[in-house]
Formats: C-alpha cells, sequence, structure tokens
C-alpha cells in the first residue's frame, strides 16, 4: 500500500477544505488534500458543484427567461419580444460549464501552491492517519495536522425519503426539464431559492412550510417583499402544513395541514429543502474522540477540535453554513498550523438569501439587538425613493440600518431588493470597521446607485434623511 | 441603575491633594457600603477610603501613585436606582463626564455624549493637578467588545495583545491603529529601557541624617544577636472596630489606624512582659526596665528614617495616642520635631504602611531589646473547622535581642499582642 507523509492533510475540497489547502500551501507547508469526488462534490464542494454556483446560473436564467416574457405581455419600457423559450437542457449545459470553470480554477490554484490532491474517499484510521481509496489502489496518509472539512449534506425528510420523484437541491440543480408541477417541502432559502426560479421558468409551484412564514429565521419585515413577488409569479404557499408522504402510484404529496384537513397534492417533482446536516459518517470520525456540539463538530475560536491537532471547517461546525465563514475558518487554521496566533473573529457574517427581491443581512436585527439589551436606533430608506432602483424597474424594498442609540455604532445593517445582494460587502466593510452612523453619513455614496439607500437609512437614523 | 462618582473626601486639615497608594477594589467588583475602597497618602498620613454606598465598580480614578485632588473622582460605581445627584451637582464634573446612561436626546451627531472612556483624558487635563497618567480607569465597561477594524485586530493578534486591555480612543470608543501603538509603546519601553546597557555611576555623599542612620543601623546589627518571629494575627475584628469609630468620631478626632491599637496593645503587653521594655547597655552590662511604655515610630521622612517618640503611652487613650502618632509624624516630616521628641523610646514600632510585604525583618533600634513590625493585610481564606472563612489577616514581623531575650518570652509576647489584637475588647479593659 502505497503511503505518503504531510504536514497537513485536509479532507474534503470543499470551502473550507480548499482555502486552508491553498493557505496552507502559500505557508510552506506539505499539504495533502483528500477528497472523494461524485455526484455531491468534487473539488470546490458543494458551493461550486451543487450549491451556491450552479443555483445562482439556474436563477440567472430563469431570471432573464421570466423578465422577456413579462416583455412579451407588458412591455413597461416598449421592449417587443416575440414568445421567448428556453432550451432548459442548453441552460444546464451552460450551468455545468461554469462550474467547469470554476472546479478546474481551483484545481490549478492548488497545483500552484503545491498541494498534492488524493482523489478518493478518505476515512479517518486515526487522528494523524488517513487511508483514500483512490483509483490506484488504497493510499496512506499520515498528517501531523488533520483539517476536516467534509461539509454537509441535504437532510432527508423521513416521510419523503430522496429517490424517484423526491429529489434535493443537487437533482433539482441538474433537471434535463423543467418539472411542470413541482412542490417544494421547505420555505427556508434553498427552497425559495429553487422554488422562485421554476416558477419563473414556467413550473407551477407550490411551497409547504411547516412554520406560519417564509423565511422564518428573517423578520417579517424583510420577508414581506419575497412573499408579494412570490404571490405575483403565481406561487402557492401553504403555511402550517406538513408533507406526510407519497401518495399511492407516487405522483402526489400528502399535506396535513394546521386545521388537521388532509390533501393530496400532485407533483411531477418533489424537492426537499428542509435544511442541511453534517456529513459526518463514513469518514471514520467515530474513530477519534471528538467532542460534539449537538450535531456538529465542537470548535474553539481557533478551530481546533477536542483533539490534539486535529481542527475543523465549514458545515460540519455548525451554523452558519456558509462558504464565506468555510473559507474564512480555512485561511484561520493553515495561519494557526503555519504558527501565526489566529482566531476566527469577524465580527459578522454576512447572509444572502438570492430569492426574488433578494435578502441581505449583516450583523444584529434590530429585535435581537434589543434582545441583547441595547437601546437602538433603527432606520430605513425605501427604494421606492432611490433613482437607480426605478430605473431598474425594480423599487420594492429597503435597506434598514441598526445602531446603539447611545454611540450610534452600527449593529446591523439588512436590505431586501432586487441585487441587494451586492450591496452585502459595504455592509459588512461597515460593521467590520466599527462605523457609526455618522461614518456612513459622511461617506459619499455614488449616484445613481442601490447603495444610495444604505446611506440615506443611516442619515435617516440620524434625523438627516435629505430624500424622504 | 445609575452612575455614582465618589469624590476624594476631605482627609485631613489643610491637605488640597492625595495620592492613591492602594486600590482595594478592581473594575467590576461589587462593594459594600463602608466596605474600603482605597488608601490614599497625604503628606500627614494615610487614610482608607470607605464607599459610602453599595454598588459595582465602574472606572478607578487613578492608578495607584496617582495624585488626586481632594474634590476630584476618586472612583465610579454603578449603583441601584438613579444615578447620583452628586453628579448633578457638581457642574465641572457633569458638564466634563455626563453619566454614560443619560439617553441622547434626538439631536445631530455632534452633540453626541463622548463615551466615558475617551472624555476621561480631557477631564484630567482639566483638573486643577494634571497628572501624566491621562488616560484613567478600564478601557470599557465590563462586557462591552473591543471595536477595531480586521487590520487591528490581526496587528494586535500578532503583537500578544488582548484589545480587551486596549483603550480605544476613536468615535464609539473604537480602537485605531495609534491606540494600538500607544499600548505597544508602553507595554515594551520598560523592557527596553532594562536591556540597554548603562554605565552610568552616581556617588552621593552619606552625610547627616543618613550617616547617622547608617552608624546607628550598623552598631545595631553588629552589636545585637537579633532573632525574628513572625507571627499571623487575624484583625478581622479590629478592622472593624476600627471602621465604626472612624464613621462615628468626633470632628477634632483623627482617623483611627492600626498603629494607636497595636501602641495600646503594645501597653497591655509588656505590662506582663517588661523585659520588653527596656534598655540594654551592653556596655555597663545592666539592663533598664521602665515603667513609661514610650514607643518610637519608625517614619520615613523625605531625609531618611527617623523615630519620633510618643511618650507615656500608658497615660494616653486610644484617640491620643492617634492624634500624638499624626503630630509627631508631622513634625518629623517637616523637619520640625525636637530632640526630645526623637529620643527616649523603650520599644518601636516600624511599619510600612500599604507596602507592608508579608514579612520584615526590622533593625533593633538600640539600646532597645525588642521591636514590632506591621505587615501588610489582606483578606485570606482560613480554616474555621468545617470551611474556609474569609479573615482579614496580618503579619506581625518582630525582632529581639536574643542575649537578652530568650525565644520563649519573646514568642509568648507576641502571642499576648496576637490575643489583644483578636479581641480588640480587652484592650480597653482594664486589668
Amino acid at each position: 500500500m502505497a503511503e505518503i507523509t504531510a504536514k497537513v492533510l485536509v479532507v474534503g475540497g470543499g470551502p473550507g477544505g480548499y482555502v486552508a489547502a491553498i493557505r496552507a500551501g502559500q505557508l510552506g507547508l506539505d499539504t495533502v488534500l483528500a477528497e472523494q469526488g461524485g455526484t455531491e462534490g468534487g473539488l470546490g464542494g458543494t458551493c461550486l458543484n451543487v450549491g451556491c454556483i450552479p443555483s445562482k446560473a439556474v436563477i440567472h436564467a430563469a431570471d432573464a427567461y421570466h423578465h422577456a416574457v413579462e416583455q412579451a405581455t407588458v412591455a413597461p419600457f416598449g421592449l417587443r419580444v416575440e414568445r421567448p423559450t428556453i432550451d432548459f437542457a442548453r441552460t444546464v449545459d451552460w450551468k455545468d460549464g461554469i462550474v467547469g470553470r470554476l472546479t478546474s480554477g481551483i484545481g490549478a490554484l492548488l497545483k500552484r501552491h503545491k498541494v498534492k490532491i488524493v482523489q478518493g474517499h478518505a476515512e479517518l484510521v486515526d487522528g494523524k492517519t488517513c487511508k483514500v481509496e483512490t483509483d490506484t489502489g488504497p493510499q496512506t496518509i499520515r498528517a501531523e495536522h488533520v483539517i476536516l472539512a467534509t461539509g454537509s449534506v441535504a437532510a432527508p425528510l423521513p416521510p419523503l425519503p430522496f429517490g424517484g420523484k423526491v429529489i434535493s437541491s443537487t437533482e433539482a440543480l441538474s433537471l434535463q426539464a423543467i418539472p411542470g408541477r413541482l412542490v417544494v417541502v421547505g420555505a427556508g432559502y434553498i427552497g425559495l431559492e429553487l422554488g422562485t426560479a421554476f416558477a419563473k421558468l414556467g413550473a407551477k409551484v407550490t411551497i409547504v412550510e411547516a412554520e406560519d412564514r417564509i423565511l422564518p429565521a428573517y423578520d417579517t419585515e424583510l420577508v414581506r417583499p419575497v412573499a408579494k413577488r412570490l404571490q405575483a409569479l403565481g406561487v402557492d404557499i401553504l403555511l402550517r402544513a406538513r408533507a406526510s408522504g407519497l401518495a399511492e402510484g407516487g405522483d402526489a404529496v400528502l399535506i396535513e395541514e394546521g386545521s388537521g384537513s388532509k390533501r393530496s397534492l400532485p407533483a411531477d417533482r418533489i424537492l426537499v429543502a428542509t435544511g442541511r446536516r453534517a456529513r459526518l459518517e463514513g469518514f471514520g470520525l467515530e474513530r477519534l474522540d471528538l467532542t460534539m456540539n449537538g450535531p456538529f463538530v465542537a470548535i474553539d475560536e481557533r478551530c481546533a477540535t477536542s483533539m490534539r491537532n486535529v481542527w475543523a471547517v465549514g458545515d460540519i461546525t455548525g451554523e452558519p453554513m456558509l462558504a464565506h465563514r468555510a473559507m474564512a475558518q480555512g485561511a484561520v487554521v493553515a495561519e494557526v498550523i503555519a504558527g501565526h496566533r489566529r482566531v476566527f473573529d469577524g465580527a459578522v457574517i454576512p447572509a444572502v438569501c438570492f430569492t426574488d427581491p433578494e435578502i441581505v443581512t449583516v450583523g444584529l436585527s434590530p429585535e435581537a439587538a434589543r434582545q441583547a439589551g441595547r437601546e437602538v436606533r433603527v432606520a430605513s430608506f425605501p427604494f421606492q425613493a432611490n433613482g437607480r432602483a426605478l430605473t431598474l424597474g425594480a423599487d420594492d424594498g429597503f435597506v434598514r440600518v441598526t445602531a446603539r442609540a447611545d454611540n450610534h455604532l452600527v449593529l446591523g445593517i439588512a436590505a431586501v431588493g432586487a441585487g441587494v445582494s451586492e450591496l452585502a460587502s459595504s455592509f459588512a466593510l461597515a460593521l467590520e470597521m466599527g462605523a457609526r452612523l455618522e461614518d456612513i453619513g459622511g461617506t459619499i455614496h455614488a449616484h445613481p446607485t442601490l447603495g444610495e439607500a444604505f446611506h440615506e437609512a443611516s442619515l435617516r437614523a440620524l434625523g438627516e434623511a435629505l430624500h424622504i | 441603575m445609575g452612575i455614582r462618582i465618589v469624590k476624594l473626601p476631605d482627609v485631613g486639615e489643610g491637605v488640597a491633594e492625595a495620592e492613591v497608594v492602594e486600590w482595594h477594589v478592581t473594575v467590576g467588583q461589587s462593594v459594600l457600603e463602608d466596605q474600603i475602597l482605597a488608601a490614599v497618602m497625604t503628606d500627614k498620613a494615610t487614610v482608607e477610603i470607605p464607599s459610602p454606598v453599595a454598588g459595582t465598580v465602574v472606572a478607578l480614578g487613578a492608578e495607584v501613585g496617582g495624585v488626586l485632588a481632594v474634590g476630584a473622582e476618586l472612583i465610579r460605581l454603578e449603583v441601584t436606582g438613579e444615578g447620583d445627584a452628586e453628579v448633578a451637582a457638581a457642574p465641572r464634573e457633569a458638564a466634563a463626564v455626563p453619566p454614560p446612561a443619560q439617553p441622547l436626546a434626538a439631536a445631530p451627531a455632534p452633540k453626541l455624549p463622548v463615551p466615558p472612556p475617551a472624555s476621561l483624558p480631557a477631564e484630567s487635563a482639566a483638573s486643577p493637578i494634571p497628572t501624566s497618567r491621562a488616560p484613567m480607569g478600564p478601557p470599557r465597561p465590563p462586557g462591552e467588545k473591543p471595536i477595531a477594524s480586521p487590520a487591528i485586530r490581526r496587528r494586535a493578534r500578532d503583537a500578544g495583545v488582548d484589545l480587551r486591555q486596549v483603550r480605544g480612543t476613536g468615535p464609539a470608543g473604537r480602537i485605531s491603529h495609534d491606540d494600538l501603538d500607544a499600548f505597544l509603546r508602553v507595554g515594551t519601553t520598560s523592557a527596553k529601557a532594562a536591556r540597554a546597557a548603562n554605565t552610568e555611576v552616581t556617588t552621593v555623599k552619606v552625610i547627616g541624617l543618613r550617616r547617622r542612620i547608617a552608624q546607628k543601623m550598623a552598631e545595631a546589627k553588629r552589636r545585637i544577636a537579633h532573632f525574628s518571629y513572625v507571627e499571623e494575627v487575624d484583625v478581622t475584628a479590629l478592622e472593624e472596630l476600627r471602621s465604626s469609630l472612624n464613621a462615628e468620631r468626633r470632628q477634632d478626632r483623627p482617623r483611627l489606624t492600626l498603629m494607636p491599637f497595636l501602641m495600646q496593645a503594645l501597653v497591655k503587653a509588656v505590662a506582663d512582659f517588661p523585659e520588653m521594655n527596656a534598655l540594654y547597655d551592653d556596655e555597663a552590662e545592666t539592663i533598664e526596665r521602665h515603667g513609661g511604655v514610650h514607643i518610637g515610630i519608625a517614619t520615613q521622612t523625605p531625609s531618611g528614617l527617623m523615630v519620633p517618640v510618643v511618650r507615656h503611652c500608658e497615660s494616653l487613650d486610644l484617640w491620643e495616642c492617634a492624634a500624638e502618632v499624626l503630630r509627631l509624624a508631622e513634625a518629623a516630616r517637616e523637619g520640625r520635631a525636637t530632640r526630645a521628641e526623637l529620643t527616649g523610646s523603650t520599644i518601636t514600632i516600624t511599619s510600612l504602611g500599604a507596602l507592608g510585604g508579608i514579612v520584615t525583618t526590622p533593625v533593633i533600634n538600640r539600646p532597645e531589646v525588642a521591636i514590632i513590625g506591621i505587615n501588610r493585610q489582606a483578606v485570606r481564606p482560613v480554616w474555621q473547622g468545617t470551611q474556609f472563612v474569609p479573615r482579614t489577616m496580618m503579619n506581625l514581623s518582630s525582632s529581639f535581642d536574643h542575649r537578652v531575650i530568650d525565644g520563649y518570652v519573646a514568642a509568648r509576647f507576641v502571642q499576648r499582642i496576637k490575643s489583644l489584637i483578636e479581641t480588640p475588647a480587652t484592650l480597653f479593659l482594664e486589668a
């Protein structure tokens, strides 16, 4: 059996793992990355292969198509389009092309930084040794440090096990045809993003949610424009409803509503998007003496697990399961291993929901700030009063700023509106730099841009708004 | 919750300022009413400042060694209920330091209440005695996270600096690169200075009082077979008595320190051990035992150690002892002590005050045969049969002339003093 030794072994090539490996390589550490590949991954992990990137590609295509359809019917600014059609197989090819470019780019980056990539399923023997079943036979890797970055998988719903018509987000992004009737179980961000996209592509979408509102993790003010848009797109939303199984024949979902009534919902595809869970099985993690934090691997601020020189980053360490959190953790771990003093100490982890319109949240909500015992000032600025939003034909939504009442330190920024995901960076920067309302108010924001709403919301919190 | 500012009280006639010599509390600690907050030293005496209210310490007004004017902010307490009227009543301080809890009017930004940490340097600059230590107190209230940009966080991490310890002078208490630089400078200058070779040599002539001290000390050490005996004394009860006496004292009476109590204890103890209150003439080989207890009080003066003498302590009550100690110490420090006031002691007490240390080995004031040294008080866990209890403990380090005092006798003598101090009522019982 072939055996290699390394300073650092990274198990998993997703955003947490590949960033850790690149950074470790940059720092001159002898690094091996084990990536199993397959339908769920390959280099880039969930994010690049079956998550963030492909979903954004599909959402973009759906938006473009739907936009064209809208022009064919209402044409607010006189654009004439004759009956647009979409060849969804080509959409999927285009998406796969993007994914291919990005994953091969990561492979090149790893290579450039002299990271050895071992393709195959990895299984830990102990905290320093890993066996990988490669195409050319088993390989043993011994490393001084092991970084666990095995990520997460879509959580199955017991009454609706994956298979056949019941699919997860992974399969939804590789469908060869647009389903006629799509039932989405779970109105979290994954269910809504994909549900909205397929609705725009022409599917009849029904969303089933057990809670009494969609996007239960976000406050109602932010969700309202999204709910309005879903209604306009003809998406049916069943709240306080549970999917209890497949009807006989498998072409309908059985739904139990809060009132106790049961019904059968015909479906060509059933997308289960009720959450994701840490991928802990099949890697030999049970052989390690890892302290758990509920269903996740417990880590400290340096991403150290309970075992010496065993580190963990990304989704297996818990919420929020976001690629940018994993990447930041990966970089921290590599630097810690290289002997630097580092901790994962970001003030905020921005979160974006690519619904229509998009939602961005960074830092605390007004409610969370109040619960933390803060007296706060909260102000919003609506996109109806923003020139750029009007010229884009998307004036729904707002930017909302939450600051401390006593010293005006900004605690949280949120926005809902078309294209607001691009504002996430300036929001996060403001919070990381410890901006006060006056700092944002005193920054000249380019006109005409959506970012002016951020400026105005801050001024409004100071009682100095100019355009409202 | 409100904020109560405790100012440095008028600690004595004609005293305009005092130096903080010891903090008995730390930021974040909760204090009870009458609990000692700090010891401050005037040019006359060291005075302990009790807390007027119960509360939690938010900020200390000076570091140890800092000089505060009478009426300046000594400590800031968070108290239950309203913030205090005293703050509003002191216009200078109210203007400079608005209570942090003060709500913000819906006013434009420039009228922001300046956050307390940033305002403190401004206040000290305006106070009558500017100190070089401009930033006072803790960097930020407990539980507040330091605000710093990622670049500063990284620099701090590399330098091994915990940003919670760094004061932020920026808006909303934000820590700037300059703040971090300043923190690092303070942290490294002393280390740098210690490393640089200093070849300077200064010759100082041993003259005057210093020469007399040198001769006396050498003679004492050369002739006397010193032996020291250290015993631990529980002063909890004494301290309670002392603070209640201080709280209720008449205006014309000085604040009591430990000294007059120890003097009373010595008077009682030497009655049983007359060999301790004696002068040994080793040339003539005679011992003079004295009826009168004339206690020398070792006193630090600007020119050096002096030992003014409180005569006939057996005829003085507690308050008289206290007044006499104060008067003589002041006279000695100002160089006004007469020769009579500086001679004729039969036994000596030495105290280093707040710097009392754990153990000392005092040198006997020859031709006396005993000297009693007071060490620092500290609250320590004491095993009392079933559990540890916090008690205020203090060591007494005493030296004896072993030529004429046997170890056994010395030990019994110290035990007698210990028992008198631990049960202070016995100090005031007639034999």
